[in-house]
Formats: structure tokens, C-alpha cells, sequence
């Protein structure tokens, strides 16, 4: 699979802290990429160099497999900051068009688009209203149709779901899958795990301005498997201790076992076997993003804006 | 550039169609009109007629003095203080002035007023001049010197008549023009910095807490943005300005219309400050014989250049003090009361400019007045002030167009410094920002 985007070696230090600290990733083209972190990690840093707003101190950025130019690649690039408004005294479909020519589209292209998003997301009644009479949700889907109205091959939200009722974020998120599947990229920045679990493909983790995790979820998860199992058993064995595993956890007749070094589930299941118990279930257990994200940021005390001090 | 067009136009139509816009262009300068011209006309307007007893006990007057339009002298005789006062209280009389027998006209006696109502300041001068004529001239001829000398004197022209080596005549109406147009145009520029400079800066913070200015930003250099804004509004200002103009011109012929004595009533009367100049000009008129005089005063003054440099000067200004506006706009967070504190440095100058232009006006070629014009944060305000004097008599054009030099030169420098501050502030949120941060990024490499 070719690249869309390679960061090679990335820096930004402000003046008392580096917020991005050496990061090289790659992005395939047409994947679902979370970049995830807590607050103040640098995401926003980061996302701001990709997008051309800050020029990085050092390292590269190669879009499309070019040297990234800010200034003739922004139509390549849609961008929903976290910080995000429109202008609130100005009517929709005219900051839409607004919008939309300043990222250098046609006033005649801009206006057709702008129709066959408003149509798709049933916001074509919006057209005459003012942001002020939009709610947040409103005014968080127009700002989605505004950023992927252009066709970017790279789309870039920075917590595109904050503020969605349930309804419209699945909507969004159907969008996404959509943007995807058509060949557009997706750069997805959160800390909300169970969305990156739900849609990313491969995810980078960064904390304090350094990248500390980087590959598919399955890979992650599979990296920072425990060996935990849940089995469910028709009645309680007599004998429920073997060396190969200890019990963590019982409930009733379910119980979730670690496995010990040296042996594998079939271990389990042939003791409880042997004692004729009637297994009702077995499944491994993988930690959710959302554990090891904790387990790898906890501890760090990054409270908020929390850079590595430079040391001089 | 494109781009810088695009928001331009944005900020240009989003403002001109707007009521307000509409309003306070067609409005504004018909209140001002409306005011001015009821300032004028109350101040031209003595709506009592003054009754006053003149008891000439002395005969110094021989039963002579002359009335004036609104003020009318009574000579009485034989009458005594006590029955002057007697029909002064019955309001016969507004007032009286008793010349008593023993009154000496070369003395150093002053005479009095008596009235029942305290007297305008204007109608006290009226008064004062109607006795100093008749009393200079019944002392002139106590010192034998007789009517027809008296008259031939007085008929004899003393007037200087000033002119410059350039061969164009400088007389006071002139002078007076000139200083009128040099002092009202350096105030419209020192106004419109005001105006249109917190217009941009309003833009600016409103983009910045709208927080949209991180989504245009990822489309548009924060430059191109800082500057579509600034051309935008400049242009708003600018067609504002030329509706400004048209109207001001089209009311200013309605006005003899309105007050078809206007000039005659303001002739010798002192009329305080805010018309004082219309006062001298009017006053200058009817001395040296009317209409003529004006329209060649106004000939003398070179109106091209006045509204050529002052359009200039108002563009070098704007364009000069309006990114440091956008900067200051940039930097400000929630709370819009850090503005004020961070505007005191650019307002300083444009303030400083004011008072050295009230000085140019009358003194154009004074040092202060050359250093004021050359210098760009002043030059757009007390430049006005040199040029209402003409070239070569208030202006050097050697002055006028290394101040202009400056001016670009001057603009380009803030703009350049006022973009990196604005570059990096306009997306700084929840921290308040000093001077000495901003200047760090100004004078930082990028």
C-alpha cells in the first residue's frame, strides 16, 4: 500500500517546552489513522505542521509522495481543528461558499458540492439561516461538511464527535467510512477510546510530545495481551487450582483466569475437561485501548500542556 | 493574492450590507450638518430686541448714537438716577447708561450699564463697539481734527497685503481657508485611524474568539487573512468616505440656501470658537468686496492637491496604524477590557499627532511641524495641516515626497512586524499576552 503521508523525524520546541519531540510516522493512503494522547501531548502541534499552519524546527513532511508545500498542497488537506467556530452573523450557504472558493475551489464547483453535501446530510434548509440559530450539533456537522467538501485526499479531525448526539455522530461516522472507502484518508485525533477502536485502523500514541505506540489496534492489543481468558462453566468444578493458571476473578461459574508462563489455553480447558465440567464458553481477553492507554500515560503526571522541559 | 481578494470581499460586502452601514453613511453626516448648522444659527440669532436709555447728562453724544439692528439707543435727557432706575424696574427700558455732567472724554472715567437681565457676551460687544466708534470719534474732533480728515483717514487703506515670493497673493482669507481645510483634514484622517482601525481590530478579535480563525488559518496564510481583512475594511472606508464627500459638498450649497443672510448677519460679530474661522473668512469677505474675493481665494488654494494627498494619506495611514490594530486584535483573549491596555502604545502617537497638527496649521514650516510631517506614525495627520498651505508656501515638494517615501516605507515595516505577532497570537488562546512577548515575536526570525 502506497503512503499518503510520511513525518520524518518532526520537531517543534516552544520556548520552554518541546512540544512535539522527534516523531516519524507513516499513513496509508485510504487507511483510518487515530493519532491519540492525552491533553497537551502535542496533537494539536502536530496536526498544525501537517497542515501547514506551523513550519516544523525540524524533519520532513512528505505528502503524496512529495515534499509537503504549504501552500499549494492546502486543497490536498481538510482540516477540522478542535478549536473550531464560523462566523455567527453570517448566513450558511454563504460562509459555506466562503469557505470553500478559500480553499480554492470555483465559485460554480464550490456551489455544486456544496449542494450534493447539503442534500446527502438533509441540511439543505440551512442555507438562509445564521450559525447563531444552529445548535452545537448543527453547527458541528456543517463545520464536517465544510472541511471534506473539497475532496481532500487527506481529512484531519481533531475530535470530530465532541458535541454529536448519537444519531448524528453515527451519521459522521458513516461519512468517515465512506471518505475512506473512496479513497480519501482519514487522520482522526481523540481521546475518546472506544471510537478509535471502533473505527481506526492503525493508531499512534503519543505522549509528552514523543510517539510511545505505534501500530494496527490488533497489533497493539495483541502486544499488550495479558493472557487473560474468561470461562464459563455449567456448574463449579470441585478442583479449581492447576499450575498452569491462577484465577483472577470469579463470578459465580464464570471465572477469568491468567495464564501462567510456559503454558498455553489448551491447558485450561483439558483440566476442566478432565474433571467433566461442561465448558459454556472460553474467550481471550484483550485489554481495551482505553487500558492500555491509561497503563502507558499514567504515572507521566501530564496534567495539561505538560512538554518535556528542555534542559539547557 | 487571490485569497487576500476572497476575504477581502468578504469583509467588504459583509460589512456595506449591513442597515448600520447604510445608516450611519447617509445619517451621520446629516446630523452633523443639522448641528452645525443650528450652532450657526443660534449663535447668529439675538432673538431680543435690547432696549437701552442713553441719559447723556454730559452731551457728549449731541443727541447721536447709532442704533444697531437688535439693539436700540434711546438719548434721554434730565432725568435722574433715581427715576432711571424708577422705569428701569417698570421695564421701560432693558437697560441705561448714564453719562454723568461731570463726564471727561479724554478722561479715564468708565461708563456704566445698568440692566435688569444680564447681558449676552455677544450684545455686550455690540455695545462696547457702538461707543467706542462714536466716543473715538467725538475725541478726535476734541483734538481739532475735523470730519473730512477724520473720514479721509479712516478711508485710507492700512491693510497689509501679504505674498509669497511665489508671486501668489496670501491674504488672510486665504489664510484662513487654508487653515480651516489644514486643521478639518487632519482631523477626518485622525478620526478615520480611530474608526476603521477598531474596526479591524474588532475583526480581528472576533474572528480569533469565534474560534473560526483556526479553520480559515488552514486554508489562507494568517497573512493573506490579516491583509483581505485590512484591504477589505479600507475599502469599506473608503467608499464610505466618497459618500461622505458627495453629501458634504451637496449640503454645503444648501446652506446659503437655507440662511440666505447668514453672511451678512456674521459680519463683525465675534462668534465663539467652533465657527470662529467661518467667522473671519465671512468677515475677510465683506472687507475686501464680497463673492469675488472668496471664489479667488478658493482658486488660490489647490484643491487637486489637497484631496490627492489627503486620499494618499489616508490610505498610508489606514493602511500603517490598521495592522498594528489587527496585532493588538490578534493578541486579545476573552476578554476584550486587555484591549485597552494594549492599544495605549499605538494610540500615543496618533494623539501626539494631533497636537503637533494643531501647531502646523499655523505655523507650517516650523521644526516640529517638518519633523511631524516626515515621520511616518504622524506624517498622515500633520502632513494634511502643511499641504492645506499649498507647495512651495507650507510644503517644500522635496518634503512632501520624501514624507510620502517614508509613509510606504513605514506601512510595509508594520505590516511586516504586525504580521508575526499576528501570525502566532491569532491562534494563542487562554493566555494572556504582554507587549513583551509580542515584541519578541516581531523581532524574532521566522
Amino acid at each position: 500500500m502506497s503512503k499518503i503521508l510520511e513525518l520524518q523525524q518532526l520537531r517543534k520546541y516552544y520556548a520552554t517546552q518541546k512540544a512535539v519531540d522527534d516523531i516519524s510516522f507513516n499513513i496509508t493512503k485510504g487507511s483510518i489513522f487515530g493519532l491519540l494522547g492525552p491533553n497537551g501531548a502535542g496533537k494539536t502541534t502536530l496536526l498544525r505542521m501537517i497542515t501547514g499552519i506551523f513550519y516544523p524546527d525540524s524533519g520532513e513532511i512528505i505528502l503524496d509522495g512529495k515534499k509537503f508545500d504549504p501552500i499549494n498542497d492546502i486543497v490536498k488537506i481538510g482540516y477540522m481543528p478542535e478549536e473550531r467556530g464560523l462566523y455567527k452573523k453570517m448566513k450558511i450557504g454563504e460562509q459555506a461558499l466562503y469557505l470553500a472558493q478559500l480553499k480554492g475551489l470555483s465559485r460554480s464547483e464550490a456551489m455544486e458540492k456544496i449542494k450534493f453535501w447539503f442534500s446527502r446530510l438533509e441540511m439543505e434548509s440551512w442555507w438562509n439561516k445564521k450559525v447563531e440559530d444552529l445548535s452545537k450539533g448543527m453547527s458541528q456537522k456543517l463545520q464536517f461538511v465544510i472541511t471534506v467538501l473539497h475532496e481532500p485526499k487527506l481529512i484531519i479531525l481533531d475530535e470530530p464527535f465532541s458535541g454529536l448526539d448519537p444519531v448524528n455522530a453515527n451519521l459522521i461516522k458513516d461519512e468517515i467510512y465512506g471518505l475512506a472507502q473512496r479513497g480519501s484518508t482519514v487522520i482522526f485525533s481523540t481521546h475518546r477510546m472506544e471510537q478509535v477502536e471502533e473505527i481506526c485502523d492503525h493508531i499512534v500514541l503519543m505522549n509528552l510530545g514523543k510517539k510511545i505506540l505505534d501500530g494496527t489496534v490488533a497489533d497493539v492489543k495483541q502486544q499488550f495481551k495479558e493472557n487473560k481468558f474468561s470461562i464459563k462453566l455449567h456448574e463449579i468444578p470441585a478442583l479449581t487450582t492447576n499450575e498452569s493458571f491462577e484465577i483472577v476473578d470469579q463470578k459465580a461459574n464464570a471465572f477469568t483466569v491468567k495464564i501462567k508462563e510456559g503454558f498455553r489455553s489448551n491447558d485450561v480447558l483439558q483440566f476442566f475437561l478432565q474433571q467433566n465440567v461442561t465448558v459454556e464458553g472460553f474467550n481471550e481477553i484483550l485489554p481495551s485501548l482505553n487500558d492500555i492507554f491509561i497503563q502507558l500515560v499514567e504515572g507521566t503526571k501530564s496534567v495539561s500542556r505538560a512538554f518535556q522541559p528542555i534542559q539547557s | 493574492m487571490n485569497k487576500i481578494f476572497l476575504v477581502a470581499r468578504r469583509e467588504f460586502l459583509s460589512r456595506v450590507q449591513k442597515k448600520t452601514f447604510l445608516l450611519t453613511t447617509i445619517l451621520l453626516p446629516l446630523i452633523i450638518f443639522v448641528f452645525y448648522a443650528l450652532i450657526i444659527y443660534f449663535s447668529v440669532k439675538t432673538n431680543d430686541n435690547l432696549h437701552i436709555a442713553v441719559a447723556d447728562e454730559a452731551n457728549i453724544l449731541n443727541g447721536k448714537i447709532n442704533s444697531r439692528d437688535d439693539i436700540s439707543f434711546d438719548i434721554i435727557k434730565n432725568e435722574s438716577l433715581e427715576s432711571l432706575n424708577k422705569s428701569l424696574e417698570q421695564k421701560k427700558y432693558d437697560g441705561y447708561i448714564f453719562i454723568p455732567s461731570t463726564y471727561n472724554l479724554m478722561g479715564k472715567d468708565s461708563l456704566q450699564l445698568k440692566s435688569n437681565k444680564a447681558i449676552g457676551i455677544i450684545t455686550r460687544e455690540k455695545i462696547q463697539k457702538s461707543f467706542d466708534d462714536v466716543l473715538e470719534e467725538k475725541r478726535l474732533l476734541s483734538l481739532n481734527i475735523s470730519k473730512a480728515q477724520l473720514d479721509s483717514i479712516q478711508h485710507s487703506n492700512n491693510r497689509i497685503q501679504f505674498a509669497t515670493i511665489s508671486g501668489k497673493s496670501d491674504d488672510n482669507t486665504k489664510a484662513g481657508i487654508s487653515y480651516a481645510v489644514g486643521y478639518i483634514s487632519g482631523f477626518l484622517i485622525y478620526i478615520i485611524l480611530f474608526i476603521y482601525g477598531t474596526m479591524v481590530m474588532r475583526g480581528v478579535m472576533e474572528e480569533k474568539m469565534n474560534r473560526i480563525a483556526e479553520v480559515i488559518v488552514s486554508s489562507v496564510k494568517p497573512f493573506q487573512l490579516m491583509m483581505g481583512k485590512i484591504t477589505g475594511i479600507g475599502a469599506v472606508g473608503l467608499v464610505q468616505f466618497i459618500i461622505w464627500i458627495v453629501l458634504v459638498f451637496g449640503l454645503q450649497l444648501l446652506l446659503p440656501l437655507l440662511f440666505p443672510d447668514l453672511l451678512h448677519q456674521m459680519q463683525g460679530q465675534p462668534i465663539q470658537p467652533a465657527g470662529i474661522q467661518a467667522a473671519q473668512a465671512a468677515q475677510q469677505l465683506k472687507a475686501n468686496g464680497g463673492m469675488n474675493e472668496l471664489m479667488n481665494s478658493l482658486h488660490q488654494i489647490n484643491f487637486t492637491l489637497i484631496i490627492g494627498c489627503f486620499i494618499f494619506y489616508f490610505l498610508g495611514g489606514y493602511l500603517l496604524y490598521s495592522s498594528l490594530f489587527a496585532a493588538v486584535g490578534s493578541a486579545v483573549n476573552e476578554d476584550p477590557q486587555d484591549a485597552q491596555s494594549l492599544l495605549l502604545p499605538i494610540t500615543m502617537p496618533i494623539i501626539f499627532a494631533i497636537v503637533i497638527m494643531t501647531k502646523a496649521v499655523n505655523e507650517p514650516n516650523s521644526g516640529l511641524a517638518v519633523f511631524g510631517s516626515l515621520f511616518p506614525l504622524t506624517s498622515p495627520i500633520v502632513m494634511m495641516a502643511r499641504i492645506a498651505h499649498g507647495i512651495p508656501e507650507g510644503v517644500t515638494l522635496w518634503e512632501l515626497l520624501l514624507s510620502m517615501a517614508l509613509l510606504i516605507g513605514g506601512f510595509m515595516g508594520t505590516t511586516w512586524v504586525a504580521g508575526k505577532i499576528y501570525r502566532t497570537a491569532i491562534l494563542m488562546y487562554g493566555k494572556k499576552i504582554t507587549w513583551k512577548e509580542m515584541w519578541k515575536w516581531a523581532v524574532r526570525k521566522s
